[in-house]
């Protein structure tokens, strides 16, 4: 047994990695609206699927006519990251924007709100697609250049090219992000409305704004994610947000919520913990536990840091003022 | 003006007699809008609605169509929330509706019984979820969990899926149903003894996370507990599942007069219980919200750490609860596990969850005739009147593709409906006096 599990090693900490970055891409997209808002942003998931969905459809039209993969992939990222961006702002000014001018201190209202927004934008996109093309599940179609792959480690690890792309961009948008945020001018106002809403706005910053850019930056970063989930797992649904979405969040947590660092190294820990028990605990438990029982324990290692160490691995402990 | 209002609900009376359908029941709901908001003497109003009861009740029966249902439900809506009503009209009223209204209706129309059933056991969970989200302002986005356990706990001994794991002779015979009431109480509660206790010392949004974690673990448990051993049969469900013995319950009702047959008797009688037991959970419910512990749970919900300094011991009065809550739902578990003889994880999805919590949310947080109207809208929208509307859709307009059949955008509608209560009416639909305050004070 311990044979099997040390051979299979490299290629699960690989594959691992891959999941990992896709959960970090959308933990970045959901931290940052925590540390503005302090709203779990539910819709989010749905922003990674609008993402996917949006790559898929660029490939099915723009496949025959773009020879070159790069170049149809760079242009499923702009358009995804666009369509997801807008999307992202279209929900704030409508569905979150009213609750804050009517400023309820009720913290259950916008949390519901974001439930809403997720079930509305699901079933949109079902009715849109089922419209257009009849589909439910929806297949990104492949692309000659983009399917290559290479055996590393003398064959220890299979890998698709694709995967290497995906990390590529993971990393870029992780850098940009902080770089983003903490040297530039949107950045400064972005930390102070996450301080200070009110006292901001004293300082001419408009709130309003701000979030709106906030939420065009995560929501796209959301649809970059999503294309690239479609062009890495290939099969999309209108549901599919869900799973990444929640595993995000806990991510998210995990790194310390609202800390873009965090986010990146809990996506990487969660991928890591959750494709590690995905392929072994058949292996552990002679197939009386399979692979389903990968999702109970990217709940329970949730449910362990909350309690161990609520704030996160990066996080920083908020007094609490009484 | 209360002349123009009795002329309306006789005509609708004499609209039943001649011409029974939706459009005399929508005439109806007109009477009765006029009869609720118009300013009218306390006398008036009692008759017209009186009235009103008589000729919903007669048009469920004349054309079983489902409107009436919606009009028996909007009287009993107004019976609870209008001022200066005498309170024996309200109570007499209230149960004519209830006892003789929707049975006489469901003999017409069995739907009728099966919508009353579906109604009374989310509104039964409502009211459980009502306790830990209403009273003690915990966010619980996994509460099918305990729905779940509740309906397995009676599915797998009341079946013959027991033999699976243990010796013995099963299925249980149905009369155990009455038993595993109990022990789904002890069970459910146990399970939200379990999830609580990490859960609860989480605060807001952690703890709405946690939870909708923790009701998908329970459901991923429940599709696949079927290997190595099966306990839970998959994603198959189980089926059958026992129904008591009601021979009694036919002797009593053929001795009151009442002929029952094949399809209706099982119907009746769990109408019947699931009143009884809505019944049950609403004293509980109000001897909860005045007692020690209510008043703790409020506390608690208005200002955490004012409750601590006041030496309330927060993680034991807010597992107290949960507790409750679960039982609440196990209890109804096994009354669907029963009604419905088939149990499978389907049924304990995370919308299922989200929809008991739209149901709280919708009549207003807090509030007891809130959650059970908002039980009421919910199941009605989701059984009927999606339903009627998509088949009014097919047969009128085929033109019309089959992907907008509005049956399969329950979803849309239901996040459609959370965002706009969300953004115009927060506090619910009959809100709770204190949460009332609340929404406005921050407005």
């Amino acid at each position: 047994m311990l044979e099997q599990i040390l051979a299979l090693l490299p290629q699960v900490i690989f594959d691992g990695l891959i999941l990992g970055f896709v959960y970090a891409m959308v933990a970045l997209g959901y931290t940052m609206v925590y540390g503005v808002l302090e709203l779990i942003n539910f819709a989010h998931s749905e922003i990674f699927m609008i993402g996917a969905v949006v790559g898929v459809e660029v490939f099915r039209y723009l496949a025959p006519q773009v020879g070159n993969g790069l170049l149809l992939l760079f242009i499923a990222l702009v358009l995804g990251g666009v369509v997801a961006g807008i999307t992202a702002i279209l929900v704030e000014r409508f569905a979150y924007r009213p609750l804050r001018k009517r400023g309820t201190t009720n913290r259950l209202v916008p949390l519901i709100t974001a439930i809403g927004v997720s079930f509305i934008l699901q079933d949109l996109v079902r009715l849109l697609e089922g419209l257009w093309h009849n589909e439910f599940f929806l297949r990104m179609r492949t692309v000659e250049d983009l399917e290559g792959s290479v055996e590393l480690f003398g064959g220890a690890i299979f890998a698709q090219s694709k995967s290497f792309i995906l990390m590529g961009v993971s990393i870029l948008m992780l850098l940009g992000l902080t770089y983003l945020v903490n040297r530039t001018k949107l950045g400064v106002a972005i930390r102070a409305v996450a301080q200070d809403l009110s006292t901001a706005s004293l300082m001419g910053i408009d709130p309003d704004r701000i979030i709106s850019r906030t939420f065009l930056i995560g929501g796209s970063l959301g649809g970059v994610a999503g294309v690239l989930f479609a062009l890495q797992y290939t099969t999309i649904t209108p549901y599919v947000g869900f799973l990444p979405g929640v595993k995000a969040f806990t991510a998210a947590v995990l790194g310390g919520i609202g800390n873009i660092p965090g986010a990146m190294v809990g996506g990487l820990v969660l991928g890591q913990l959750e494709n590690f028990f995905g392929t072994y605990l058949p292996i552990l438990t002679n197939g009386n536990f399979g692979t389903e029982y990968k999702d109970v324990v990217a709940f329970l290692i949730l449910i362990f840091i909350l309690l161990v160490r609520p704030q996160g691995l990066l996080g920083q402990v908020v007094k609490e003022k009484v | 003006m209360s002349a123009l209002a009795f002329l309306l609900s006789l005509a609708y009376l004499a609209l039943v007699f001649l011409a029974p359908g939706a459009l005399a029941n929508l005439f109806g709901l007109g009477a009765l809008a006029v009869a609720a908001f118009a300013r009218l003497a306390p006398q008036a109003r009692t008759l017209n609605l009186a009235l009103l009861t008589l000729a919903f009740t007669l048009g469920l029966m004349r054309s079983g169509n489902t409107l009436g249902l919606i009009g028996l439900v909007g009287i009993l809506v107004a019976l609870t929330t209008l001022p200066r009503i005498p309170t024996w009209v309200r109570a007499l009223l209230s149960l004519a509706i209830l006892l003789l209204s929707v049975p006489l209706a469901g003999f017409a129309n069995t739907f009728i019984f099966e919508l009353g059933i579906q109604i009374g056991i989310y509104a039964a969970m409502a009211l459980g979820l009502n306790v830990v989200v209403g009273m003690a302002g915990l966010l619980d986005l996994g509460y099918a969990a305990f729905f779940a356990v509740g309906a397995y706990t009676w599915a797998i001994f009341g079946s013959e899926q027991a033999k699976n794991f243990m010796q013995g002779n099963f299925p249980l015979p149905g009369e155990y149903m009455y038993l595993f009431m109990g022990i789904a109480i002890v069970t459910t509660a146990l399970t939200g003894l379990l999830i609580g206790l990490p859960a609860l010392r989480l605060r807001g949004d952690y703890l709405a996370i946690v939870t909708l974690g923790l009701g998908e673990v329970v459901r991923i448990l429940a599709n696949n507990l079927d290997h190595p051993i099966n306990f839970t049969n998959g994603p198959q469900g189980i089926t059958p599942v026992q129904r008591p013995p009601i021979d009694w319950f036919r002797e009593l009702m053929a001795s009151l007069g009442v002929r029952l047959d094949q399809t209706t008797d099982y119907q009746l009688f769990f109408y019947l219980l699931v009143l009884l037991m809505i019944g049950l959970v609403v004293l509980v419910n109000l001897n909860l919200a005045n007692s020690r512990f209510g008043r703790a749970w409020v506390a608690i919900r208005e200002d955490e750490i004012a409750a601590r300094s006041m030496g309330i011991p927060l993680l034991p009065t807010k597992l107290l609860a949960f507790m409750t809550g679960a039982a609440f739902s196990g209890v109804m578990g096994v009354i669907f596990a029963a009604q419905r003889t088939f149990v499978s994880p389907e049924s304990f999805t995370l919308l299922a969850s989200i929809t008991i919590l739209g149901m709280v949310i919708l009549g207003g947080m807090g509030s007891i005739p809130g959650a059970i109207l908002g039980a009421a809208a919910l199941t009605i929208l989701n059984l009927d009147v999606l339903k009627t509307f998509s088949e009014f859709v097919r047969t009128s307009l085929p033109q019309i593709p089959n992907q907008v059949d509005p049956a399969k955008y329950e979803r849309l509608v239901f996040g459609l409906i959370l965002v706009l209560m969300m953004i115009f009416r927060p506090e619910g639909l009959i809100p709770e006096k204190r949460h009332r305050a609340e929404m406005e004070e921050g407005a």
